[in-house]
């Protein structure tokens, strides 16, 4: 700074102006600032107020239901309101199975598919891929519906029968009436299972984790990267002890929202699946269910205590996509620096 | 000196001095780290070929059946003997990453070709209905399960869908926008909290929304089953989803762009107006697309919201609506294959509509922010050549005032060439 070299005259500045005090960058006074930021604020009110609609709304219309079930709501495997005997003990189980077999396809697929993009992909492919991906989160769920249950079903029940023919020693593959010996056993044994709606479901999330990862390997720091290379490294050398260490945040937030994603998912529940309401862990079989789907199917044919059972169904996926999504945000926000970029 | 031979298992340098060495203990050359390698080519086509042969065989020997499975098992044998025939040159690190970059890229190949899958599956079984012309004009009143293509179509749908998704944009883009800027103003507690609370809330389950309207607009409010009902489910839905995509698209102007304008004078409000946002414009447009896109294709909150009727409804605030997801899934529901081909030309219908914003959203969106076209670009060297001769003329004003003698210098910015580059 000029003073103490006695200089008072800064030679470029304007004749005829003297020196002001610093101009505060934001004047809280000035009506138009004022105003401004009222406006902001007013609207983030607003967003907020209708975001906690949604759970106090959910939450009043179950009340009726949830008084009359109690704690059985959260045991009971069954659904029939109409002598009072429900629960999503079976449907939340289904929903979160059909969840955890979507998500695990998925992460394999998008981790491959993000280290491919980050680290492999020249860079005139890379836009493309890019593209890509993010136009297969862009493609409507019913779309991935239709394909589900016209192209995708039938083809699977091969491999669904021969995982059950050769690994039913796993429990979860097990199914129920299977005969290996009688080759022209129907099919129906094994479609409409959550196998086939957790297939689809990964196509969803694929984009979800891809791009989650994909932000966070790119932020692998290039000096580690170069110090793997200069030890003699392979490509996957580096991948495995750079990338993937500094991407840890990244992949656990991005298959948190994928899961949280999965878990609402309900236009293919209800074109695939036939609803059962008790646990059905075994998931190359027939029979599958999840809240959303309840919810859809049965809106529309529910008396006015039936509809509030519904609503009860609905804060429970609420509640629980909720707290999935939040930790999952706040595991990617940890993970994530550089809040801006400067050109 | 192990360490060299595999820096990748990260073992401690003094770790194996001691183990007896078979192999050379340097690589023999410089590492060749990406690009496609002599007799990787020749070793990717025998084990593709293994791996098919392999297959048939186990399909034989176990009864697999389906081309799924087959070609699950000839992908894991064409790993397996890539593996073996690269270990034949190669010493193991790097056998390791060219199996690793197979897998990688097949991954790849994996999830684009199932999304080629599910486009031309899609298009080839509605390419059949698209053709004719009276699907986008007539609606279902008339066309039973039975009726031919020619008659009948997804008219209705088209209605529905255009009124939905119009009152949504008209609801979501402002509000989006000013939570967007608030976010963007504020590095405050409060802020960062309301971007936790969207980010979870864009992960919101679709239905939770249908739920939502379901609850408070027809079963508290008394409203019918309308379009509106269909619209504001979508909003609330579409909404989050608005918010973070213009949070992204705001945090991406340069740092830099806002310190200028601080350091000239200008109050935030005004620097978020002038600077920011006009930056960040192809960015903000292309969240808005995206936004349109994703919310098109909901069908759970309108399932729940709108009704459903076969006739063309041209009135959003009452009455049953149809719309393209809506329909295609009610007709797929049906469970008759002349409803299931007309659900295939909606899906088809709203896939290409989905294509035709998503490629509109790459073509606006490309440019990084604050790119111009030419016109753009024309029109502010016109702005700032006018800014200048402004400056010009109140300096000569100041002076003269002054009693300065004015200065023959040329204005204090040099006015960019006019001439179109």
């Amino acid at each position: 700074m000029a003073p103490d070299l006695g200089v008072t005259e800064v030679p470029s500045a304007p004749h005829g102006t003297d020196d002001r005090p610093r101009r505060q960058l934001v004047d809280t006074k000035a009506p138009a600032e004022r105003a401004f930021r009222g406006l902001n604020r007013g609207s983030a009110v607003v967003v907020l107020a209708i975001f906690a609609l949604v759970g106090v709304f959910l939450a009043v219309r179950a009340e009726p239901a949830l008084r009359v079930s109690k704690f059985s709501f959260l045991t009971t495997q069954a659904w029939q309101p109409d002598i009072h005997h429900f629960g999503i003990a079976g449907i939340m189980v289904d929903t979160i199975l059909i969840a955890v077999v979507a998500v695990i396809i998925a992460i394999p697929v998008a981790l491959g598919l993000s280290l491919f993009i980050t680290e492999v992909a020249p860079a005139s492919i890379k836009r493309t891929l890019v593209s890509l991906v993010d136009l297969m989160a862009a493609v409507p769920s019913v779309v991935y519906g239709l394909w589900a249950l016209e192209f995708l079903q039938g083809r699977v029940v091969g491999v669904s029968r021969w995982l059950a023919t050769w690994a039913d020693w796993i429990p979860l593959f097990r199914v129920n009436g299977a005969d290996p010996s009688n080759p022209v056993q129907s099919g129906t044994l094994y479609s409409a299972s959550t196998f086939i709606v957790g297939i689809a479901v990964s196509l969803m999330v694929i984009p979800i984790l891809c791009s989650v990862m994909r932000e966070s390997f790119a932020q692998a720091p290039l000096g580690e990267r170069e110090g793997a290379y200069a030890l003699g490294g392979t490509r996957w050398g580096m991948i495995r002890t750079v990338v993937l260490p500094f991407g840890k945040g990244g992949i656990i937030g991005g298959t948190m929202l994928g899961l949280g994603r999965a878990l609402g998912e309900t236009i293919v529940v209800i074109l695939i699946i036939s609803p059962v309401f008790t646990i059905n862990s075994h998931i190359l079989q027939s029979g599958g269910n999840s809240i959303s789907g309840l919810i859809a199917n049965l809106y529309s044919e529910s008396d006015a205590f039936g509809t509030s059972a519904l609503m009860a169904a609905g804060l429970a996926l609420f509640a629980l996509t909720l707290a999935i999504n939040f930790a999952a945000s706040a595991v990617v926000a940890r993970s994530r620096s550089g809040a801006e970029s400067d050109g | 000196m192990t360490l060299l031979e595999d820096p990748t298992t990260g073992r401690p340098a003094g770790g194996d001095v001691d183990a007896p060495v078979d192999r050379p203990t340097v690589p023999a050359g410089r590492r060749r780290v990406g690009g496609i390698q002599g007799g990787m080519l020749r070793n990717l086509g025998g084990a593709a070929l293994a791996g098919i042969s392999g297959s048939i065989l186990v399909a034989l020997l176990t009864g697999l059946s389906g081309p799924i499975g087959l070609a699950i098992v000839a992908y894991v044998l064409f790993v397996v003997t890539y593996a073996v025939l690269v270990s034949l040159t190669e010493d193991r690190p790097a056998v390791t990453d060219a199996v690793m970059t197979v897998v990688m890229a097949s991954s790849a190949v994996l999830a684009i070709g199932a999304l080629a899958v599910v486009i031309f599956f899609t298009l080839a079984r509605g390419w059949g209905a698209l053709i004719h012309l009276n699907t986008y004009t007539q609606d279902l009143s008339s066309a039973g399960p039975t009726a031919p293509l020619t008659r009948g179509g997804i008219g209705h749908a088209i209605v529905g869908t255009l009124w939905m998704i119009g009152i949504a944009v008209v609801l979501t883009v402002p509000i989006g926008l000013v939570a967007a800027v608030y976010l963007d103003m504020t590095r405050s507690r409060p802020a960062r909290m309301f971007r936790t609370v969207v980010e979870a809330m864009s992960a919101l389950p679709s239905i939770l929304a249908g739920l939502f309207i379901y609850a408070l607009w027809i079963l508290t409010l008394g409203n019918q089953h309308s379009g509106l009902a269909a619209a504001l489910a979508l909003s609330v839905m579409m909404l989050p989803y608005m918010i973070r995509a213009s949070d992204l698209a705001l945090r991406l102007v340069p740092g830099n762009l806002r310190e200028a304008s601080a350091a000239l004078g200008a109050p935030s409000w005004r620097t978020e107006m002038q600077v920011v946002i006009p930056t960040a414009r192809s960015g903000l447009a292309t969240a808005v697309i995206l936004g349109v896109a994703r919310g098109i294709g909901e069908a759970s909150p309108v399932l729940l919201t709108a009704g459903y009727t076969p006739y063309i409804n041209g009135n959003p605030l009452h009455g049953p609506m149809a719309s393209l997801p809506l329909v295609a899934l009610k007709l797929v529901l049906s469970g008759s294959p002349g409803f299931t081909e007309r659900a295939f030309a909606a899906a088809s219908f709203l896939l290409l509509l989905v294509i035709i914003l998503f490629v509109t959203a790459r073509k606006v969106g490309g440019w990084g922010p604050g790119h111009l076209s030419d016109r753009g670009l024309r029109k502010v060297r016109e702005a700032s050549a006018r800014d200048a001769a402004r400056y010009a003329r109140s300096q000569a004003a100041t002076d003269g005032a002054a009693g300065v003698t004015v200065p023959a210098t040329p204005p204090v910015h040099d006015p960019p060439p006019l001439e179109h580059p």
